[in-house]
């Protein structure tokens, strides 16, 4: 009997040590050929932050991190909804990238120089420059950041913002009691029970969980931002493959909002004769090819998913509850005084 | 032909080593061995290797680096002295470790006589009592935990007063509750503590001389002497008139509330956010997520000690119970001295799973915010240094230690209790 089960659990081993030694070999094959392989790209997301990723009221995936998804999907397979989500805590989503459970990350991410060297992750970009907010109940009657000496404050656990608010408050010489939850729903709770006086996290996040409050009207959103969040998609270090396609996704789309290349007028653009946007659309040159997909890859995410702007707007523009105007922003186009700057498809 | 017959015994022997059973077991034990060891090593070198190609740092060398967050003030920044933003990772990891043991050793302790007290009230032959005790375990032992914590912190801020009102106040401003926490005096320690300390030690060795005294005399003469009051009244009055005689080192600092517009000793006016008790002035805070954390977590525990309690108190024969009321003994001094001692050995086992178990669910922390091990190492930093394999290892060790120096000691207990057989 025992001998029987030795012998049982002796090819079971020997079977996995095979199985793996292959999926090892796989693995470093490159994210683009087992992206290809599974039919879909595995996006981690946010458990839910309005604006960037969140399940709308018919369960479907929408945001400006979701369309980067979307878009890496249409430049991939030309469908923009071959993508599976898989919704990441804050503290989850390096590890879940690092042991493959995800392709990529377009998870409101802050590009921090730890994170890029030595957790082993490439950033690929920046598709929304946010810095940290507070946020107060109006009643208090603060008026600005350096009013706050003794407040006690409500954040989540497993990001920047926790740094942020401690270095803020060591250089200006104010105690602070932190209150640190995991999930952004409880740190809302939390607030709005009273636990806090201050909620703070990347100002776009404020905008986005402020719905949430029981009477978002009474609250007030400082003037200071004290930090830098350039928050951007995330890829595995080494793997300069899949980085460039997930780069060059969100390239394109800024490219073509600066081109004025929509998804409505995709079709006819196809036919221009300036070589940029035939570059762009791949109707010259073998852009596409070049970095392991089809051609056609942009006019594929212009049509499917939109521009960089048509997105913004969608999602957390002026027109959205998070009201995120975007004219005289960081996040406008660099014609127009922002930071957003794409290289040229060239 | 003396060749051939010797190969005749060779294949003669071969085959009977393939079919003795313990030859052949010894083998196959000796290739799951090696598959064993094949597999680990395996496992080591895929984990070296891949972190090498993914450029990720390894080893220790983060713990002696600064961490740059602040952590929720609980027992562990009391005892770790660390300015905001100062600490470095292995000062968070001590932080850790101690407050999920304060939640673990204060909440056995609660669990333990709410358990034994609901446990003795299932069995009382008043109704009430009985079907209270019956509802409580019914209700608590059959709800998630982590729905229970959840339940308690949210109650506990919707209940509890605001910040800017002193809430509820007890023995003149010494204890206040409001929704920042249990606002409580501090024993603020100067020179000559330690004599006193070593004054209570000595006291204490000094009661039980007295008790060992009084049993030698009990066993040889049969007088009793009350060895506990007298032991008692010794420590009191040595601690006390030692404390005195060095000049009263130990101070309660009491809390203090500030309202909006006070004047600061610093000369500075209260701001409206400053208003609240002000614990840098003086007395100690205990976190409303604390309190949360330890009433769920000895609130559940105890469900399923008072079971364990009242399958115990039934095992012990009736007779047992009817052979000292028969001797006239109360019916106090029968659960006392007669059911209890023999429902212990029944008892302790179970109740050591317990409470390693209420030790591994205060990991449950995380969801309200308080800052045990799992909640700041293995959350926050991790998500900074990105070391999950040494840090969780690190994290793994600690639980693996407290559990097993529970079970050491509840064995040791359970030892001392076992039945001496004559």
């Amino acid at each position: 009997m025992n001998l029987r089960k030795a012998t049982g659990a002796l090819s079971a081993l020997a079977l996995t040590m095979t199985a793996s030694t292959a999926f090892a070999d796989g693995h470093e094959g490159g994210t683009l050929a087992s992206v290809t392989g599974n039919g879909a790209v595995q996006c981690g997301v946010s458990q839910g932050l309005p604006g960037f990723s969140n399940k709308d009221d018919a369960g479907n995936w929408t945001g400006i991190d979701v369309d980067l998804c979307r878009a890496v999907a249409a430049a991939v397979f030309g469908d923009a909804n071959a993508v599976r989500f898989t919704p990441l805590s804050a503290k989850e989503r390096f590890t879940a990238l690092s042991s493959g459970e995800v392709d990529m990350l377009s998870r409101n991410t802050t590009w921090t120089m730890t994170r890029d060297t030595q957790l082993g992750l490439n950033f690929a970009g920046v598709n929304y420059y946010d810095g940290q907010g507070m946020m107060v109940p109006t009643s208090l009657g603060v008026t600005n950041a350096m009013e706050l000496d003794g407040a006690s404050i409500c954040t989540n656990t497993g990001t920047t913002t926790e740094l942020n608010i401690t270095d803020f408050f060591r250089t200006n010489n104010m105690s602070f009691e932190l209150v640190a939850f995991e999930k952004a729903d409880e740190v809302v709770a939390a607030y709005d029970s009273g636990r806090c006086d201050v909620y703070t996290t990347d100002k776009s996040g404020i905008a986005a969980q402020r719905l949430k409050l029981s009477d978002p009207g009474a609250h007030t959103i400082l003037p200071e931002t004290i930090s830098k969040e350039p928050l951007g998609p995330v890829v595995r270090q080494g793997d300069d493959g899949w980085f460039n396609v997930v780069r060059w996704t969100l390239n394109c789309m800024i490219n073509a909002e600066e081109m004025g290349v929509t998804s409505s007028n995709v079709s006819d653009m196809m036919n221009s004769d300036n070589p940029g946007i035939k570059r762009l659309l791949g109707t010259e040159g073998t852009f596409g090819e070049n970095i392991g997909v089809s051609n056609g890859w942009c006019a594929n995410i212009i049509g499917q998913v939109g521009n960089y702007g048509e997105s913004y707007e969608a999602n957390v523009g002026a027109d959205t509850p998070l009201q995120l105007a975007r004219d005289g922003s960081v996040n406008a186009l660099w014609t127009e005084g922002g930071l957003m700057y794409a290289p040229p498809i060239r | 032909m003396a060749s051939q017959t010797e190969r005749d015994g060779d294949e003669g022997g071969l085959a009977a080593l393939i079919y003795d059973p313990k030859a052949r077991g010894l083998l196959f034990q000796v290739i799951l061995l090696l598959a064993v060891i094949g597999f680990f090593a395996w496992v080591l070198d895929n984990t070296i290797s891949n972190l090498a190609a993914q450029n990720k740092k390894s080893g220790f060398g983060f713990l002696g680096e600064t961490s740059g967050f602040q952590i929720l003030t609980t027992l562990g920044t009391y005892l770790i002295e660390s300015r905001p933003g100062e600490a470095t990772y292995f000062d968070i990891f001590w932080i850790g470790v101690i407050n999920t043991l304060a939640v673990a050793v204060i909440g056995i302790v609660l669990a333990t006589i709410l358990g034994f007290v609901i446990g003795i009230c299932r069995l009382s032959s008043n109704i009430i009592l009985r079907g209270f005790a019956t509802v409580y375990v019914e209700v608590l032992r059959n709800l998630p935990l982590l729905l229970q914590i959840l339940f308690f912190y949210i109650v506990v801020l919707r209940i509890l007063p605001d910040k800017r009102d002193p809430g509820y106040t007890a023995f003149d401003g010494a204890f206040g509750l409001n929704i920042e926490g249990l606002f409580a005096p501090y024993p603020s320690i100067s020179d000559g503590f330690g004599t006193v300390l070593l004054a209570f030690l000595g006291a204490c060795v000094l009661a039980w001389i007295v008790a060992w005294l009084a049993r030698k005399r009990q066993e040889a003469t049969g007088k009793q002497f009350p060895s506990f009051w007298v032991g008692l009244a010794l420590v009191v009055a040595i601690t006390m008139a030692v404390f005195y005689a060095v000049g009263q080192p130990m101070v309660w600092e009491f809390p203090r509330f500030l309202n909006a517009g006070d004047e600061l000793p610093d000369g500075r006016t209260v701001s409206r956010i400053r208003a609240g008790y002000d614990i840098t002035l003086g007395g100690m805070v205990i976190v409303p997520e604390f309190l949360a954390l330890l009433l769920a977590l000895s609130l559940y525990t105890a469900s399923f000690i008072a079971e364990i309690v009242r399958a115990g108190i039934l095992a012990v024969p009736g007779g047992q119970t009817e052979a000292s009321k028969a001797l006239g003994m109360s019916n106090g001094a029968t659960l006392r001295l007669v059911v209890i001692p023999q429902a212990l050995r029944v008892i302790i086992p179970p109740l050591t799973s317990q409470y390693l178990n209420l030790t591994k669910n205060s990991s449950l922390a995380v969801a309200i915010a308080y800052p045990d091990i799992v909640s700041i190492f293995a959350g926050t930093a991790l998500n900074q240094v990105g070391q999950e394999i040494e840090m969780i290892f690190m994290m793994m060790m600690v639980y693996l230690v407290i559990s097993l120096v529970t079970s050491a000691f509840m064995n040791w207990f359970n030892d001392r209790m076992r039945l001496v057989e004559r």
